[in-house]
């Protein structure tokens, strides 16, 4: 019968979910054992430089997920999802900024460094609350899906689709990144926060707590993965194909098309919210320049060289393009743009299915 | 004595930038009745089937489903889920999906975001994919994307999902075009098999289609009806002669 009417992720359902689970953990394992028990006096040591990568990398494969969601399953092109990937980066620099308290360069046990600068006399309403972990982490996936769910329901009950849409969330991200630079929005303008000291009382520069901070990013990014898996497993993930396939015919079969989509919208922006969360600790710095439309767009190249509508080709989308990157603006920074351009170029061309796509296709229907 | 009708439409009117795409057009289809429409180019069949279903409102005029429905009241979706199914000219299956999927989708009930998210297909659903997968001849295609059938497949499947939502009323546009004789054939003893538990209008072009299928045909031009009645009637009358068949 239809056994594949209940897949099942971790019992190894399909081989290729399994792989991608089985990899994250051995991340998460191996990446420690390298940095914590290996001396570093040996080749085989991984430097807290090499680990943040790691994280880091993480951190944009769960991006990446997001934007496949909506993207490789429902075809909405979102060209703006710097925007929610920042708003969490920002809710947890929050978070981070009063964990400083007195040890600013200003010694304000409550106003961080900039708004004593700005010479504010009181925390701004908005910045209540941010001194509680578990108010800030509420934020990180709130804030982001709380913009997604009004800029979605607006665009999508105008029935805004296509490149039209694409366009106005660039312009989300251009007007959102011009905010974000001004003083006196309360955000620390265009130097943003930074010089973070603690999370949860654990020290950002030991690096017992960058292996914490990266076992979180593995599992939150192995938990996003299962969940999105779940989804597009469903009826509903079937829906959003059809949707994806042809949207007036999926509405005139009952379905209420604009609530998938303004659904997976807001689940896919709070999963960018948690990835822009657990980048900035790792990073140690956000400011507006995280906004810019250049960062949605990249992300968007991620998911295309890896291979859309798959979920695992978006993560290893991420990871190697920014390997690339981080190899090249390195060695010849004056290349990357064009490598990226001509990578994007290339996929489009020669790879359709990303380069997941050159994996065999044991089942025979994705 | 006034018998039920499943459909009425009275005096509708859609106009676009002065033309009349449906000029005061009257007409009232039976439950379990199989109809045919037929008429030249821009006779008004197309607009008569978005004005049904909700994608066209007129500008004057009454639609009612049933004494109950006010269609012209209710949105796509809406009618769709109140038991109005359209079968499109072109075959619109979702080609990435399988013919299963299709007919799962296509399945009567909640269609809600949260619902679908946690759907699992209970037996009584399993029993009825598999019979209309039966009616339409595809059970060897069920595990077979969209995109590998054939035309005439393809028709089947969308009149499959059509099926599914348990309809009391089909719309079904130009079934039969592009098909095979053999395919041909095979429509027309789906679509009479249909005819009873469901009412059927159909609009084609084909008249030895029309005339193999129809019990009563109903004749549009420049969106009126002009004549209505079985085949043999429909061909006699002056009028259908004169602007259909070009005498």
């Amino acid at each position: 019968m239809e056994l594949r009417r209940h897949p099942s992720i971790l019992a190894g359902g399909d081989w290729k979910s399994t792989g991608f689970l089985g990899v994250l953990v051995l991340v998460a394992v191996i990446v420690p054992l390298l940095n914590r028990a290996v001396p570093s006096t040996s080749s085989l040591h991984l430097s807290a430089y090499a680990l943040t990568l790691v994280g880091k990398y993480m951190c944009y494969a769960m991006l990446a997920l997001a934007i496949d969601l909506i993207w490789g399953y429902c075809g909405i092109l979102s060209l703006g999802h710097a925007v929610f990937f920042s708003l969490g980066g920002y809710a947890m620099g929050m978070y981070l900024m009063r964990q400083i308290g007195t040890r600013g360069v200003y010694g304000d046990p409550v106003l961080p460094d900039f708004m004593v600068f700005l010479n504010w006399k009181s925390l701004p309403w908005f910045w209540y609350g941010f001194d509680h972990f578990g108010f800030a982490l509420a934020m990180t996936v709130l804030a982001p899906a709380a913009l997604a769910l009004v800029f979605g329901w607006f665009a999508f009950r105008s029935r805004v689709t296509g490149v039209y849409f694409s366009i106005i969330t660039q312009a989300l991200s251009y007007a959102l990144m011009l905010a974000f630079f001004r003083n006196d929005m309360g955000f620390g303008g265009n130097n943003g926060f930074t010089d973070f000291k603690e999370i949860l009382g654990f020290d950002l520069h030991s690096d017992s707590t960058r292996v914490g901070l990266l076992v979180a990013t593995a599992f939150a990014l192995a938990a996003t993965y299962i969940a999105c898996r779940a989804i597009v497993s469903s009826r509903a993930g079937r829906v959003m194909r059809a949707i994806r396939d042809g949207e007036s015919r999926t509405r005139f079969l009952g379905y209420p098309v604009e609530s998938f989509k303004l659904g997976v919208f807001v689940f896919s922006a709070a999963i960018a919210g948690v990835a822009g969360a657990l980048y900035v600790p790792q990073v140690g710095i956000i400011n507006p320049s995280e906004f810019a439309p250049i960062n949605s767009i990249e992300s968007v190249i991620w998911v295309a060289v890896g291979g859309r509508g798959t979920l695992y080709g978006a993560a290893v989308g991420a990871v190697v393009v920014n390997y690339a990157k981080t190899y090249l603006t390195g060695a010849l920074p004056e290349v990357w743009l064009y490598a990226l351009g001509a990578l994007f170029v290339f996929v489009t061309l020669f790879l359709p299915r990303g380069i997941v796509g050159l994996l065999p296709m044991k089942d025979k229907h994705r | 004595m006034i018998s039920e009708k499943i459909l009425y439409l009275e005096n509708l009117t859609v106009s676009f930038d002065g033309f009349k795409a449906l000029d005061d057009l009257t007409l009232y289809v039976d439950p379990g009745e199989l109809r045919c429409i037929i008429g030249p180019n821009g006779a008004g069949k197309t607009t008569m089937m978005d004005v049904i279903t909700g994608k066209t409102r007129p500008t004057s005029g009454t639609a009612w489903f049933g004494r109950e429905l006010d269609l012209l009241k209710l949105s796509e979706p809406e009618i769709a889920q109140a038991g109005i199914g359209r079968k499109f000219q072109k075959p619109t299956v979702f080609e990435q999906l399988t013919v299963f999927e299709n007919l799962e989708l296509s399945l009567a009930g909640k269609k809600s975001f949260i619902r679908t998210l946690l759907a699992r297909l209970s037996p009584a659903q399993q029993k009825k994919i598999d019979e209309v997968l039966d009616i339409i001849g595809l059970g060897n295609e069920r595990n077979k994307p969209g995109s590998v059938l054939s035309h005439g497949q393809k028709q089947w499947l969308e009149i499959g999902m059509l099926l599914m939502q348990e309809p009391e009323l089909l719309l079904v546009d130009e079934p039969v075009a592009g098909m095979t004789p053999q395919e041909t054939e095979r429509t027309a003893q789906l679509l009479q098999s249909l005819a009873g538990d469901h009412s059927v209008v159909v609009v084609e072009h084909d008249m030895d289609f029309v005339r193999s299928i129809a019990r009563k045909v109903t004749v549009l031009h420049e969106g009126r009806v002009i004549a209505e009645g079985d085949m043999d009637q429909v061909q006699n009358d002056p009028r259908v002669r004169e602007v259909y068949l070009g005498e």
